[in-house]
């Protein structure tokens, strides 16, 4: 078995490698905005007095927790373009087609785990602070903005922290539908220079090197700003 | 529906069997329970040692831990893959590829539900039984142990569940599970992906959801207990 | 200025305040006590609605309180109202927890409501804290921000719910000071207290709760000197033991 690293000083293969690196990023990023902002969004629709609101709600952080996240990304690809308005489909087709369809199957997914991050984080929050916000004439809507969520999103943190890590993992589900991130790059090197051993070290050295430096971040957000709120 | 139902339905649930392997989720449930079984003891050594007074070991553990619980699922399964011919010169079929492949990625969540179980007793429970003359093992046996992992049911459920998830990407090295079987019944049927992925996703969410609710129930259950017990 | 007319509320069987019917006058200066579970607590949150009555009729200012054309936050933004457990917002910093009513339920400007903050740390004595974080400031101080944060929309009402209760015995001092002023100014105040020397020297009528009802309605003079109900008799000598 051939052991030398001269892969690395093909430009060729290097590129091909930051490409898939690079894509892999883009997803993590976009998945964890929008996934973050759905959470957001549901955290304040779940305030309405109406059950059947409430319901769906719940009915879709339980499909997005108890799904395979890889099943959910075929059930988008695969199973929607069935489904979707021609409209959606052609704007789906502009761009990268199986990007887009990762992207949205990861936020959805990455979005109920976030909900209930922050829910936990609320209720962690002391009826007494909600009182304290009402007291002083805050309306609901207001109260939730400014006393509530922040004060959730500090709780929230550390599993916030602990989701985003394994949503970057699961960027990888995304090869299976043919998107071009470091897994599929991996699998496409090796088959090109059969040097299996040496791009399989590259390649998990480089998931490794990114996951710890997302927890060091996620660590140095902890620090600043902690559930205690002591300075 | 019905009728697909009554045709792929045996698909699902144990894939070609009896006519071939066991595969669906009799398969992905097989892979599921058997990763854990056989990743327990080694957790179980990986999150004492994690708890180790001893340097060497506590770090060796962390490594261990750190490493494999940045790595994607895939990436493991790969690694399996092309090292495991070569290292035992031997052909492996694909399920036993992806059960040791589970089993290293199992061990490193594991021994951190572990590691958590043990920190969470109370630290008079190793004094007093310091103080009564039982030594590091044996507190470990008799005292620790014991009471940790009754804690830790839940955990150990949940990552179950989560264990269930992950064996879905499996099938891309041709492992007969729930996942592989949807594939099969897309390459015959060709038409209605969106349906097949539906139920596919649909029994995933019934088995895993069920699951979570008796994790949810025992975590009351053990709760209400331990309130009586170590105080 | 606050008016209790027959007003009844229940915890799902448990009678809670019991045909409670009073007066407090605009400067006047009222005292609640009682043994614990007397319903003096639950009383006082009534009066903006952070406890919701079934029977009877609250109003302050001639207003009713439950009319549902009222603006709730508007009402309560006019109620000065301070908590046992301060309630300050972590998150924010002194002046940010007293500017925030004033910018979100008054519209006034950031500028003019760090302003009018400064104002009111001033005269509960903490001006140099303005930027502090509540998590480092004592319990003594992070009252007295809190009577700063009620004060902030220049109420005609404060009520005052056990406010020192929950202070460590050094730090009650300076936050009933801070009281004596405000009540020296003339504004209305409503406290639920077991301070018995504070309610002699500054309440204008005392209330003495037990179970629900107002069992006394009367001055300080005649309620320490000469109380009439025997629980209120057993309470005084409890309690100035």
């Amino acid at each position: 078995m051939d052991l030398s690293f001269s892969m690395l000083s093909d430009p060729e293969l290097l590129r091909m490698l930051a490409d898939g690196v690079a894509t892999t990023l883009r997803l993590f990023a976009g998945a964890f905005v929008c996934g973050f902002s759905i959470a957001l969004l549901l955290s304040a629709i779940n305030l309405a007095p109406s059950r059947i609101v409430r319901a769906v709600i719940a009915l879709y952080v339980e499909y997005h927790r108890n799904v395979p996240t890889v099943v959910q990304i075929m059930v988008w690809y695969f199973g929607m373009p069935e489904v979707l308005p021609q409209a959606i489909r052609l704007w789906i087709n502009q761009g990268n087609t199986e990007f887009s369809f990762a992207l949205i199957a990861l936020s959805l997914n990455v979005s109920a785990y976030y909900y209930e991050d922050i829910r936990s984080g609320i209720k962690a929050i002391a009826r007494t602070q909600i009182e304290a916000a009402r007291a002083i004439g805050l309306g609901a809507m207001q109260a939730l903005k400014y006393v509530v969520l922040p004060q959730a999103v500090r709780y929230a943190v550390p599993p916030i922290i602990n989701r985003s890590l394994i949503l970057f993992k699961d960027t990888s589900l995304a090869m299976v539908i043919g998107v071009t991130e470091l897994t599929y790059q991996v699998k496409k090197i090796e088959n090109a220079t059969f040097q299996t051993f040496q791009i399989f070290v590259i390649s998990t050295l480089i998931y490794l090197a990114i996951c710890l430096l997302i927890s060091a971040l996620g660590a140095q957000v902890a620090r600043r700003y902690p559930a205690n709120f002591k300075s | 529906m019905m009728d697909f139902l009554h045709t792929y339905g045996m698909m699902f649930l144990v894939g070609s069997w009896p006519n071939g392997q066991v595969g669906g989720f009799a398969g992905t449930l097989l892979l599921a329970g058997l990763g854990l079984g056989l990743a327990f003891p080694f957790a179980l050594l990986i999150g004492i040692a994690r708890t180790s007074g001893i340097r060497s070991v506590k770090t060796v553990a962390t490594i261990w831990v750190y490493t494999f619980r940045s790595i994607p699922l895939i990436m493991i399964i790969f690694w399996a893959y092309f090292m495991l011919p070569v290292l035992t010169g031997m052909e492996i079929p694909p399920f036993s590829t992806a059960l040791c492949a589970i089993v290293v990625y199992e061990s490193a969540f594991l021994a951190e539900i572990i590691r958590a179980g043990l920190e969470s007793l109370p630290r008079g429970q190793v004094e007093a039984s310091r103080a009564i003359g039982l030594g590091y093992f044996k507190t470990l046996t008799s005292i620790q142990l014991p009471q940790a992992l009754s804690n830790m049911i839940p955990s150990l459920l949940n990552q179950f569940v989560s264990t269930i998830k992950a064996t879905s990407i499996v099938y891309i090295i041709g492992v007969q599970e729930a996942t592989f079987s949807a594939q099969q019944i897309n390459s015959i049927e060709l038409t209605g992906t969106l349906r097949t992925y539906l139920i596919l996703a649909l029994f995933y969410f019934l088995l895993c959801a069920l699951l979570s609710r008796l994790s949810k129930v025992l975590e009351t259950h053990l709760y209400n207990r331990r309130m009586g017990v170590a105080a | 200025m606050i008016q209790f007319e027959g007003v009844n509320k229940w915890y799902k069987q448990y009678h809670a305040l019991n045909n409670i019917c009073g007066e407090v006058s605009q400067g006047e200066v009222l005292v609640v006590c009682g043994p614990s579970g007397s319903g003096k607590s639950t009383m006082i949150r009534t009066i903006n609605r952070l406890e919701e009555i079934q029977g009877g009729t609250i109003r302050v200012e001639g207003r009713d309180v439950a009319d549902s054309s009222l603006d709730i936050n508007r009402l309560r933004a006019g109620i000065g109202f301070v908590f046992q457990q301060f309630n300050l917002f972590p998150h924010l910093s002194v002046k940010e927890n007293i500017a925030l009513s004033p910018i979100k339920v008054g519209g006034m400007s950031r500028k003019d409501a760090y302003a009018l903050a400064e104002t009111l740390l001033e005269k509960v004595g903490l001006a140099s804290k303005l930027d502090e974080m509540p998590a480092n400031l004592s319990g003594g101080q992070q009252q007295r921000v809190a009577i700063a944060r009620a004060l902030a929309q220049k109420p005609p009402l404060i009520l005052f719910d056990e406010p020192t209760s929950a202070l460590d015995p050094e730090m009650v001092g300076e936050v009933l000071s801070v009281m004596k002023t405000l009540a020296a100014d003339g504004m209305t105040m409503v406290c639920v207290t077991h301070e018995m020397n504070f309610a002699r020297e500054v309440a204008d009528r005392i209330w003495f709760m037990d179970q629900g009802e107002i069992l006394e309605d009367s001055t300080p003079e005649s309620f320490f000197n000469a109380p009439r109900h025997d629980r209120a008799k057993k309470f005084l000598a409890d309690i100035l033991h």
